[in-house]
């Protein structure tokens, strides 16, 4: 459901790198070509695409609780299959992107270890509730819109086997897009009450929203290299423009109200203005401190915890860890 | 098929029978998204989930037609009384270690029930059986791999994690087969041949499997059978689900959801 280096650590080291074998694995990439599991890389390639795809995997399995807990309480047997499905494909992402990660070296175990500890991160989005099935139906379009911005050009990326991944992966988020539009549709064109939630579900999401594609480009300045090595493929105010372009006009076209007075598109630039969203709390979100943070992780720990004897009993202590080849 | 309208209250109530039983099921299945031991086993209960919901819509569908109301207003608006599941399916999930055995006994009995139904006299369940039975035929596939892996090959703590949940939910399987007020019409008009017979045919399923996983059946004449819910009499867990399965819906109840 996400993917993306919205927070850009520096590049460390990057100099000490045989300048030959850098300047062919930059001509590689600039011909379009993609990199490969055993290609030879700089270790600041290898570390920079692994956070990426380690952090999209662990929103695809975080991602999987907002939305999961309304299954129990779809309204119909047509919602209530559609979002079995559709949690089922994000769980399955995560599949697919670990295994993607793990062709950079570092086992599924450890990734899921640094994910329980808080040392790695996730999308911001999924510390923040699901009040109410509408807030589901907003997810499902909205967030997995977003997304699919993010991943399909991350796509094009220079990785082989992340891109790969993501290939599949938009196919499938392109029904999760088709699910959450009909859903929000219905509520839409439902009844009062109905219509209500929907509209105070958008206000409680348009921020998160906001802060999905990261902080604005004036914020991170070590975006350019990665944007040559293509690990990144836009900045983050190029994809939220985007995704302003797309999608306000649709919201509108509901007769949804957006909960900023400000936004507005900019004849003269055609770009997007709006308020800020409140970057402070982009900040303190990530930092842990975000409405769900610690319930998300004490939900994943409580399973990592319950499940810890199945794992053990497939274990073949014989067996040594092989990255996978993707 | 003309339906001999004495044979009506019988089919009804097999129907809804089975019908709840894979909606509860496939509901408490469900509840293991994200969840999951491993990822691989999240993905599959919510596929084995996703049919049993599948199988449960295709049932109400069926009773539709005999004259209830549509799918959604009997699966979503009934209070417990008026279910006919067995307490089998409405128990919480527990540990995966009650879930997947729980899924091992009741797929083979419905392998079993779905094979015996291909051969009844009521066309449209016949139709069904033949296409679900393709379905379920994985679904016992998956609970029997992992009951082997788990109770013979995984650890020590796996097997006696195994034979507990098996000693758990063997009573309450049996109440899978709790006889119906109707078992001799079904089996006289060859709709179906009855719970007795399901029962000698799943006892036979289960025990070679059982045997393979290292584990212990329970001596059937010690163990009293969880009867009940095919009479509407239900353990504490079903209405807190059909409350938490209603809420949405039940709150606009006339609205397109």
């Amino acid at each position: 459901m996400y993917g993306n280096l919205s927070i850009v650590e520096p590049l460390v080291g990057v100099e000490q790198e045989d300048p030959e074998k850098l300047a062919e694995f930059e001509e590689r990439i600039a011909r379009g070509e993609k990199i490969e599991p055993t290609d030879w890389m700089p270790r600041e390639y290898r570390r920079q695409v692994l956070r990426m795809v380690e952090q999209h995997a662990h929103s695809e399995i975080i991602g999987a609780l907002p939305e999961g807990t309304w299954i129990t309480r779809a309204p119909g047997f047509k919602r209530k299959l559609a979002l079995m499905a559709k949690v089922q494909d994000e769980v399955g992402h995560a599949q697919l992107l670990y295994s993607a990660a793990e062709t950079l070296g570092k086992p599924r175990e450890q990734m899921v270890n640094d994910l329980l500890s808080g040392k790695a991160k996730y999308s911001n989005v999924f510390n923040y509730p699901a009040l109410t099935w509408a807030d589901t139906a907003i997810i499902a379009w909205l967030i997995d819109a977003g997304a699919i911005i993010n991943q399909t050009l991350n796509s094009k990326g220079s990785y082989g086997p992340y891109a790969r991944a993501l290939e599949r992966i938009c196919k499938e988020e392109a029904f999760h897009l088709k699910y959450g539009y009909d859903n929000v549709v219905t509520l839409a064109s439902g009844t009062k009450r109905q219509r209500q939630m929907l509209q105070e579900a958008l206000n409680r999401w348009w921020k998160p929203i906001m802060h999905f594609f990261g902080p604005p480009d004036n914020m991170s300045v070590h975006s350019q290299k990665l944007l040559r090595w293509k690990v990144k493929m836009a900045s983050n105010d190029e994809m939220r423009q985007m995704f302003l372009d797309a999608y306000v006009p649709k919201i509108w076209e509901l007769g949804l109200t957006i909960p900023d007075p400000k936004l507005r598109k900019n004849p003269e630039t055609g770009k997007w203005e709006y308020s800020d969203p409140d970057w402070d709390e982009f900040w303190r979100v990530i930092n842990g401190n975000g409405p769900c943070n610690r319930e998300r992780l004490a939900v994943r720990r409580m399973a990592d915890e319950m499940g810890a004897w199945v794992r053990r009993a497939l274990l073949k202590p014989e067996k040594q860890y092989v990255a996978p080849l993707f | 098929m003309k339906l001999e309208p004495e044979l009506l209250p019988a089919l009804k109530d097999l129907l809804y029978r089975m019908a709840d039983d894979a909606l509860i099921l496939g509901h408490r299945h469900s509840e293991w998204t994200g969840l999951g031991p491993i990822l691989e086993e999240d993905i599959a209960f919510s596929s084995i989930a996703q049919d049993k919901l599948g199988h449960a819509y295709a049932l109400y569908q069926l009773l539709h037609e005999l004259g209830e109301p549509e799918p959604d207003r009997v699966a979503f608006f009934r209070d417990a009384p008026e279910f006919r599941c067995c307490h089998l399916v409405e128990y919480p999930n527990g540990g995966y270690d009650f879930s997947l055995m729980r899924h091992f006994l009741f797929d083979v009995a419905e392998q079993w029930r779905y094979y015996l139904l291909e051969q009844s006299r009521y066309e449209p369940l016949a139709q069904l059986a033949r296409k679900v039975r393709g379905e379920i035929k994985y679904h016992v596939f998956h609970a029997t791999q992992w009951v082997v892996q788990l109770g013979a090959r995984g650890t020590e703590e796996s097997h006696r994690r195994l034979q507990q949940a098996l000693e758990t939910a063997f009573p309450l399987a049996l109440g899978i087969f709790e006889p119906s007020d109707y078992e001799e019409v079904l089996a006289h008009s060859g709709i179906f041949p009855g719970e007795q017979v399901l029962q000698q045919r799943w006892l036979e399923g289960i025990a070679p499997i059982l045997k393979q996983a290292t584990l212990k059946m329970p001596d059937l004449s010690d163990v009293v059978p969880a009867y009940g819910g095919r009479r509407g009499i239900h353990t504490p867990y079903l209405q807190p689900l059909l409350d938490e399965m209603g809420e949405v819906i039940r709150s606009e109840p006339d609205a397109e959801w």
